[in-house]
């Protein structure tokens, strides 16, 4: 079959999610919804998922596919997230605090991801996935058994162990979505997510400009090149783990404050999954993604699931939208799983 | 002695890939009860050809061929390798197929077993009749008699050595009751000594007992000693059917490569030194397919090396080998001291550079462009082209100054692109071999290792690239070690040609001298040096 080429290069999968989206702000029109508030709450789950998105884009720029190790990045986010809020740290500062504690954390955590993927080469997405799986259960004892003492974090019963799900009202709620925020035509943007967003952005850009990044995607396009030019390729992949088990740190960070809660326990346990479908969506495959793919495949799916749930509920009884995320989400999961070596 | 019917008669086969003729009327006939060696260099059509024989689908998507087969007398065309294999053409491949897992007998007689009804089968159809292990471990036995391999039949095939695969191959083959021609396709390229004489051996033990055998090889010493008759193939043509009985190993080698060169000779300008630049002691490459066993060379300071040699005999590694592709060992005196091997990293940092024979996996990176291509060794070994930061592995790329390397060097080379952006792999494959060259020559090495440099390029195009290499030697002094299948072209550029056999130097001789003297070195009858 031949395709038109610009149709070919936006891709069919996009351009089918595009279509639906316009579809369903279509039907918005027609219900007469508060479209300013759609649009402004797709804006605003842009800005809270887009680093987290990003930090996919390291791992299969370096070879190592679809991270589905992300929760380990996450966790450790989490843990500088709980930190500081155990000493209390508010507004900026308090965010700084978590991310720094956050990378600090995920540089050695993804170290040792990534010489354990190299010992199980083929499969990281695999392995990704487990150690994600087994390493949020061995949290979940850690959240229940760490000496925190703040009461606002733990249990008002027994006074020992975090809680699920710890608030960060009037702590750094909201902090960078509400840092330059404004108003266009009645929707309101989230300034400061979205340029810390598109910050983290342009880092990554210009991370793989610089002979570091420049090494690791040589390396992933060919291995034996990588050897004749006397590049490691095992380096290489262990520093394109760190840099996504970093992002997804701070990606974590910036989530819960946008979000307003902390979610401890098994809430990073299939964390990895709408995040890697994001950036699929964007145009990416297991071997090749660009910040372009990062942006286009947040926005589409994540404004997919604003505008999803209080259309369907307008259309029909009920609520389907959990439903057509899942199917959205694995089905593009498994789509670019088959387009594997084709490229 | 060969009987009267031909088990295989090609009547002048021709075979043209997108107007490039690879066989040129190729006729051929292999009688019952014989041995028909037929040798030829890589290129020279004998892949082609064996691809006819057996029916390969690339063949039928290429166009077909032109030409007669005929199989017993009775004439054939082959739409697919199961077709072959029914109508008695059976293969030894050089690569064992063989399943590790399965036992000796299951291995023989797979597909064909002998087989007894069950009830189940009786209503469910014949794929699910009984296997009859007696027969089967009986006729497999039978099968390795007559192989001379005195194994248990029931063992599995996992475990065995190397050289009992081959016979099991070659008894799963004998196996077949319809079979016509057996064809022996490079079967001692991964065999020991002592097992190759022991196959040639069952070999002819096969040809007494009345099956007709065409067999492949590059090793001549082999040809003399089991084929009936010879024939020699080059660049799609048969140039001669010498009589084993009195031809010599010099002579078929001298066949096989005495072709015209198909560029110009170039004058030197550039006096080379007797000073050794890199010198080998006892190296040993372990690279599959062309390993080095122990060479003792030295390349001299300022000239152009040449090494040659037959396919498969190690020419190949020595500079994949030196430059830490493959695993080696010995002693290499660079300059002052020790060279350490096996660090690509240390061979690019100490001036040495490598144009590798293996273009599109190790020479380019296809989805990138072609100034990242020419620039990247440079910029990885010794941080060109980027931007000064107080962190070594963060400095950030200067495309500007890449970008000006890149275009210098696309108008010195005539790379033939759109622009320094252009993928590479869009470019042609004499092009692609100028970005190869571009970037070996952005290392400004003072040894420049090229393998293979005009293999898979059009004719100008081999001109030009050769000109590049010989430029490099006598307006830079570039010290060039060049690897060649191409004779001729090495004779053409070289001050001396190194030949390889079996994984030593055979010789090493000027370029001019005489056509039977390089047959000789090629064959590994001769030790004399230039």
């Amino acid at each position: 079959m031949k395709l038109p080429t610009f149709l070919h290069e936006f891709g069919i999968p996009r351009l089918l999610i595009a279509v639906f989206l316009i579809g369903l702000f279509g039907v918005a029109v027609a219900t007469h919804m508060d479209l300013k508030s759609l649009i402004s709450d797709s804006i605003v789950r842009v800005g809270r998922n887009g680093i987290l998105v990003l930090a996919l884009l390291p791992a299969i720029q370096g070879g190592i596919g679809l991270n589905f190790g992300l929760p380990l990045g996450i966790i450790c986010g989490l843990v500088g997230a709980v930190i500081s809020l155990n000493a209390n740290v508010h507004g900026f500062a308090g965010v700084a605090l978590a991310a720094g504690i956050g990378v600090a954390l995920a540089i050695p955590v993804g170290a040792g991801y990534g010489w354990l993927l190299n010992r199980t080469r083929g499969q990281e997405m695999m392995v990704g996935t487990y150690l994600g799986f087994a390493i949020v259960s061995m949290m979940s004892v850690f959240w229940l058994l760490a000496p925190f003492q703040n009461p606002t974090l733990v249990w008002a019963i027994g006074g020992r162990g975090l809680r699920t799900t710890l608030s960060l009202g009037g702590i750094y709620d909201k902090v960078l979505d509400r840092w330059l925020q404004f108003t266009v035509g009645g929707i309101q943007i989230p300034g400061g997510t979205l340029l810390v967003f598109l910050g983290f952005c342009f880092l990554v850009w210009l991370f793989f400009r610089t002979r570091m990044g420049i090494t690791i995607a040589a390396a992933r396009s060919s291995t034996q090149f990588a050897r004749a030019a006397g590049i490691s390729d095992e380096r290489t992949r262990i520093q394109a783990t760190v840099v996504s088990t970093v992002l997804a740190a701070i990606g974590i960070v910036v989530f819960s404050q946008s979000y307003g809660f902390v979610q401890l326990y098994t809430a990073p346990l299939l964390m990895a999954f709408p995040v890697i479908a994001c950036i699929l969506i964007g145009g990416a495959t297991v071997s090749r993604a660009t910040i372009g793919h990062v942006l286009v495949g947040t926005f589409l799916f994540q404004s997919i699931l604003t505008v999803a749930l209080p259309v369907t509920s307008q259309v029909i009884q009920g609520d389907i939208s959990e439903t057509a995320r899942l199917i959205i989400q694995n089905g593009m999961i498994l789509y670019a799983l088959t387009r594997v070596g084709r490229a | 002695m060969p009987s009267t019917a031909p088990a295989l008669e090609l009547r002048s086969v021709i075979k043209e890939y997108e107007g490039n003729r690879v066989l040129k009327g190729v006729s051929l006939t292999v009688a019952e009860g014989e041995i028909h060696a037929l040798v030829g260099e890589n290129g020279a059509g004998k892949s082609t050809l064996m691809n006819i024989l057996f029916g390969m689908p690339v063949i039928w998507e290429t166009g077909g061929y032109q030409g007669e087969i005929l199989l017993a007398g009775a004439p054939a065309r082959f739409r697919s390798p199961a077709e072959a294999m029914e109508a008695g053409i059976g293969m030894v491949h050089q690569e064992f197929m063989l399943l590790p897992g399965f036992r000796v007998a299951e291995n023989i007689k797979l597909n064909r077993e002998p087989t007894t009804p069950n009830p189940v089968s009786r209503v469910l159809g014949r794929t699910l009749e009984s296997l009859d292990i007696p027969r089967m471990r009986a006729d497999a036995k039978r099968d390795l008699h007559a192989v001379g391999l005195t194994i248990d039949e029931w063992a599995p095939v996992a475990g065995l050595p190397v050289g009992h695969m081959q016979f099991i191959e070659i008894a799963r083959e004998v196996d077949k009751e319809k079979l016509k021609l057996l064809i022996f396709d490079e079967p001692t390229a991964v065999l020991t000594e002592g097992d190759a004489e022991k196959l040639l051996a069952i070999m002819r033990d096969l040809a007494s007992q009345g099956h007709a055998i065409l067999f492949i090889t590059h090793r001549l010493d082999e040809v003399l000693a089991v084929a009936d008759r010879i024939t020699v193939l080059r660049d799609g043509e048969v140039v001669g059917t010498p009589d084993p009985e009195s031809t010599t190993v010099a002579r078929i080698a001298e066949l096989m490569v005495g072709r015209p060169a198909a560029v110009k000779a170039q004058r030197r300008f550039f006096a080379p030194t007797t000073e050794p630049a890199i010198s080998m002691e006892q190296l040993r490459v372990d690279m599959p397919g062309e390993r080095v066993d122990d060479v003792t060379l030295a390349v001299r300071q300022g000239e152009i090396l040449g090494i040659g040699g037959l396919a498969g005999h190690g020419k190949l590694g020595i500079a994949n080998g030196i430059m830490g592709l493959y695993p080696a060992w010995g002693r290499v005196v660079f300059g002052e001291g020790l060279y350490t091997l096996n660090d690509p990293r240390y061979a690019l940092e100490h001036g040495l550079a490598f144009v590798s024979e293996d273009r599109r996996g190790v020479g380019l990176l296809p989805e990138e462009s072609v100034e990242l291509n020419i620039a990247l060794s440079a910029l990885e070994a010794q941080g060109r082209f980027l931007h000064p930061s107080p962190i070594q592995a963060l400095r950030l790329l200067n495309h500007r100054a890449m970008r000006a390397h890149a275009k210098e060097l696309i108008r010195a080379l005539d790379i033939r692109c759109t622009g320094p952006a252009q993928q590479v792999r869009r470019l042609s494959g004499g092009n692609q071999q100028k970005v190869c060259v571009a970037r070996a020559m952005t290392l400004e090495p003072r040894i420049l290792f090229v393998s293979e440099p005009t293999r898979g390029i059009d004719v100008g195009a081999k001109q030009r690239v050769l000109e590049i290499l010989t430029a490099l030697n006598r307006d830079q002094g570039v010290t060039l070690v060049v690897t060649s299948s191409e004779l001729a072209e090495l004779r053409a550029i070289s001050d001396r040609v190194a030949i390889v056999y079996r994984g030593k130097i055979a010789a090493v001789l000027p370029p001019d001298a005489p056509d039977a003297a390089y047959g000789l070195a090629m064959a590994g009858e001769s030790a004399q040096a230039a």
